[in-house]
């Protein structure tokens, strides 16, 4: 109780503890609201689950700091209620749908992509489809005719006959929206645009819908990578896998080398001797390149990495810290009275060596998570992830292979960089009040 | 972190009779010596685990193997022999597989892997690393020591530059701010100490962001412009340009908390009765500074300086891979991406020879100020 209004004293460690809480909420947030299979199925789905969403997209918000809006994306389907499907027989066999989508474009940049989506429903004869588009000015484009067979999809950047017709100059989509489709730095139109589609039936219980995606250059709270992928789901369950990863790795290696110490202290002769000199040995071991070696030979799983980071560090410096400390604790009056009254070598070291060092051990502890949770991302960035689990470290690794920094896309590196950087400092700061707290010799410093 | 060991017992030693002039030089130079026997040996079995840990698949076997193929096969295939010349592909190729078994035979790869396993080690620390699949030196040689040898001229380039800089502003810092503890730049120094807890690279990538993306003003990565500039003069300034960023990086990643460490070090040092005693005798500052502060402080401060660098080295893949910087790390990155087993096992034996040397240099530095060494008598904590 006393040690909990000293932690409020500190301004630093309400910060730390405060940051510390978000994180938590962030990470039980990530738990609920996205379970762990359909964080997974979003993050290895390709294609088949982020078709509608745009290719490296910023976040939404990042249009407050811009002077020139970038556009959202507008998705319309001919299943969604304000979608009129109108039908007309002109046969037993032969029917006609028609439906449109309307929609106002309000930015002065053009759209990154404009593809329809069909889902067909037909025994033999593909449905044949017409597609015109009606822009602010009134005029009508033809912008194509073509069988849709089922999943079909017409991409309008990369149609030959559309750019040929179009003049050439800007890519079909750009100029079916532009103000001057023959000007090479034509602004976008802004207005109500109509895409108007006239099926072709040619069977007695065949269908058509269509779904058009006008591709913005934002999306979401926190946009998207190269795989069209919203970055919301790494970011959400990088935290929980980042925490559980760092605590789990200082607990591990913290609590071991605390008790390899106190044996080691306690016993001396040649006990001491080999931890010793076995400390000096992994001191010349290159952690990172290990586990990379065992990432690229064994396996990526981030378990596995667990596992032999905790066994490279519990020979870690720290051993020599804390056989400062217990050399001093050894020669106590209240050991040698615990001798006195014959308490076993095993008692001493468990109920009277280790609880002395506990005030030194839980800030170190507290200060080593970060350090874990950048080596878990360190291994991401070079690729030597777990190849399951979405991260942090995977999306600043996929970031930095597409040349993101090159090519001005900072949110994609910024968004798990800030979420690292706190994760940072909130257990540094909390842990360097801790220190403080626990080690009342530095206070006065 | 200071050492409570080393502070009792630093305080220790008082005068001593002054023996033979050549007393102090031997001295260095024979805990020297046992400094390079014990390295050694630690050396000797760091890499023998990583020959454990990298044959665990039998890798290792794969990479003597191959090595021992390529050989073969660039004897008989290349050969100007006119018997060798006027045979047939298939009978050269049964030839090849002929003289590989003859030869892993003699090379003993066909023994137990305990027996096996010395002969690796002995190769990892002769430098007798293999060939490299796909990776190729500057020279195009196809030899991993090679390879790895010319990476490291950029790596070493790169940390001594960011760590000498990171001892000695953290070194000099420290000392002004245990003077002037409680102002504002010390405030500011302890509130910042935990920006320390993210690594270089981290920081790497913000720099890039700002000075590369954003202003413009520096380059995004590599060791010098591309081309290269014919000059030398021109060429030195375009390394050292590029070495701005990545050197900064490893600085600001550990500079608060060095300082911070020192200082807190440096004020614990100050309140000892000698430091008292030598101002009221009205020495000036900087004497009481660099003879009763720093000097006794030295070599618990190195000792700390040398945990940092190793620290340091571990980030060196992962820093150089961000900086595009064509070092030691980036080569281990690459061979990663292609596979290449012996770079990777390579790699790492240069890493641990790397880091030895580190531990040996400061080793040697600390026999130089450590007067327990110089003086005799005495042991290090």
């Amino acid at each position: 109780m006393k040690t909990l209004r000293e932690i409020f004293s500190y301004p630093a460690a309400v910060i730390g503890l405060i940051l510390i809480i978000l994180l938590l909420a962030i990470s039980v947030f990530a738990i609920v609201s996205m379970p762990y299979n359909e964080a997974i199925r979003l993050w290895r789905g390709g294609e088949d689950i982020w078709y509608n969403v745009p290719k490296m997209a910023a976040p939404e918000w990042s249009n407050y700091f811009r002077s020139v809006k970038l556009p959202e994306s507008i998705i319309i389907s001919s299943d969604d209620e304000s979608v009129e499907k109108v039908y007309s027989k002109s046969s037993e066999e032969i029917s006609e749908v028609e439906f449109s989508f309307t929609f106002d474009y309000n930015y002065d940049t053009f759209p990154d992509e404009i593809t329809f989506f069909f889902h067909t429903q037909f025994n033999e004869k593909k449905p044949h489809v017409n597609i015109k588009l009606i822009n602010p000015d009134g005029e009508e484009i033809r912008i194509g005719s073509m069988s849709a067979a089922d999943s079909a999809s017409f991409i309008l950047s990369q149609d030959e006959v559309l750019f040929r017709r179009l003049g050439r100059v800007l890519l079909p989509h750009q100029a079916v929206m532009a103000i001057d489709p023959k000007d090479e730095n034509s602004l976008a139109q802004k207005g109500t645009y109509t895409f108007l589609f006239k099926g072709s039936l040619f069977e007695a219980d065949s269908d058509l819908d269509a779904e058009m995606v006008v591709f913005g250059d934002v999306y979401g709270i926190a946009g998207t990578d190269h795989r069209r992928r919203d970055l919301t789901v790494a970011l959400l369950w990088g935290t929980p896998i980042a925490l559980i990863f760092g605590l789990l790795a200082a607990l591990g290696t913290s609590v071991t080398t605390m008790f390899i110490a106190a044996i080691g202290t306690w016993y001396g002769g040649w006990v001491d001797a080999v931890i010793q000199r076995v400390t000096e040995i992994n001191l010349i071991l290159p952690v990172l390149p290990i586990l990379i070696m065992v990432g690229t030979f064994y396996s990526r799983s981030i378990w596995v990495m667990l596992g032999v980071l905790i066994m490279l560090y519990i020979f870690g410096g720290g051993i020599k810290s804390y056989r400062a400390i217990f050399l001093q604790v050894k020669e106590s009056a209240y050991i040698e009275a615990a001798q006195a009254y014959g308490a076993s070598n095993s008692r001493i070291v468990i109920r009277y060596l280790v609880p002395r060092i506990i005030p030194t051990l839980i800030p170190q502890l507290v200060t080593l998570i970060p350090t874990f949770v950048f080596v878990e991302t360190a291994l991401n960035v070079l690729g030597l992830g777990d190849p399951i689990l979405p991260t942090w470290g995977k999306l600043i690794s996929d970031a930095n292979l597409n040349g993101a920094l090159y090519q001005g896309l900072y949110y994609w590196i910024l968004e798990p960089a800030g979420l690292l950087m706190i994760t940072g400092l909130a257990f540094s700061l909390f842990g360097f009040a801790l220190d403080r707290i626990f080690n009342p010799r530095l206070r006065g410093m | 972190m200071s050492d409570p060991q080393l502070t009792l017992e630093s305080n220790a030693p008082a005068v001593r009779k002054r023996k033979d002039i050549a007393g102090p030089f031997i001295r260095i130079a024979k805990y020297t010596g046992m400094r390079i026997i014990v390295l050694f040996i630690t050396v000797v079995i760091g890499i023998y685990l990583v020959v454990l840990v990298a044959n665990m698949g039998g890798y290792v076997d794969e990479i003597r193997r191959g090595a021992i193929r390529e050989q073969i096969s660039m004897q008989i295939y290349m050969s100007r022999d006119p018997v060798l010349m006027a045979l047939s592909a298939e009978e050269k190729n049964q030839m090849v597989a002929d003289q590989v078994l003859i030869e892993e035979h003699r090379r003993g790869l066909d023994k137990p892997f305990i027996i096996r396993s010395f002969a690796f080690l002995e190769n990892a620390i002769t430098l007798n690393l293999g060939y490299a699949q796909d990776m190729v030196s500057d020279t195009g040689s196809k030899q991993v020591r090679l390879i790895l040898l010319e990476r490291l001229i950029p790596t070493l380039l790169m940390w001594g530059a960011g760590n000498l800089l990171l001892f000695f502003v953290g070194l000099f810092v420290g000392l002004f701010l245990s003077r002037r503890y409680g102002s504002i730049l010390d405030k500011i120094v302890i509130a910042l100490a935990p920006t320390s807890s993210a690594p270089a690279w981290f920081y790497g990538l913000f720099l890039i962001l700002i000075f590369a993306g954003i202003l413009r003003v520096l380059p995004f990565g590599g060791l010098v412009a591309a081309p290269p500039p014919p000059n030398k003069l021109d060429y030195g300034l375009s390394v050292l340009e590029h070495l701005i960023l990545p050197t900064s990086a490893i600085f600001i990643s550990t500079i608060a908390l060095s300082i911070f460490n020192r200082r807190t070090f440096f004020l614990i040092y100050s309140q000892e009765d000698y430091v008292e005693m030598a101002k009221a005798k009205g020495l000036p500052d900087r004497l009481i500074e660099r003879r009763y502060i720093l000097k006794p402080t030295l070599p618990p401060i190195l000792t700390d300086f040398l945990l940092t660098v190793i620290y340091l080295w571990t980030g060196a893949v992962i820093l150089e891979t961000v900086f595009n910087w064509p070092g030691l790390g980036r080569a281990l990155y690459q061979a990663i991406g292609s596979f290449d087993t012996a770079v990777i096992v390579g790699a790492q034996v240069i890493f641990a020879y790397l880091l030895a040397a580190t531990v040996f240099v400061l080793d040697f530095l600390y026999a130089l100020v450590d007067p327990r060494v110089r003086i005799g008598e005495g042991k290090r904590a």
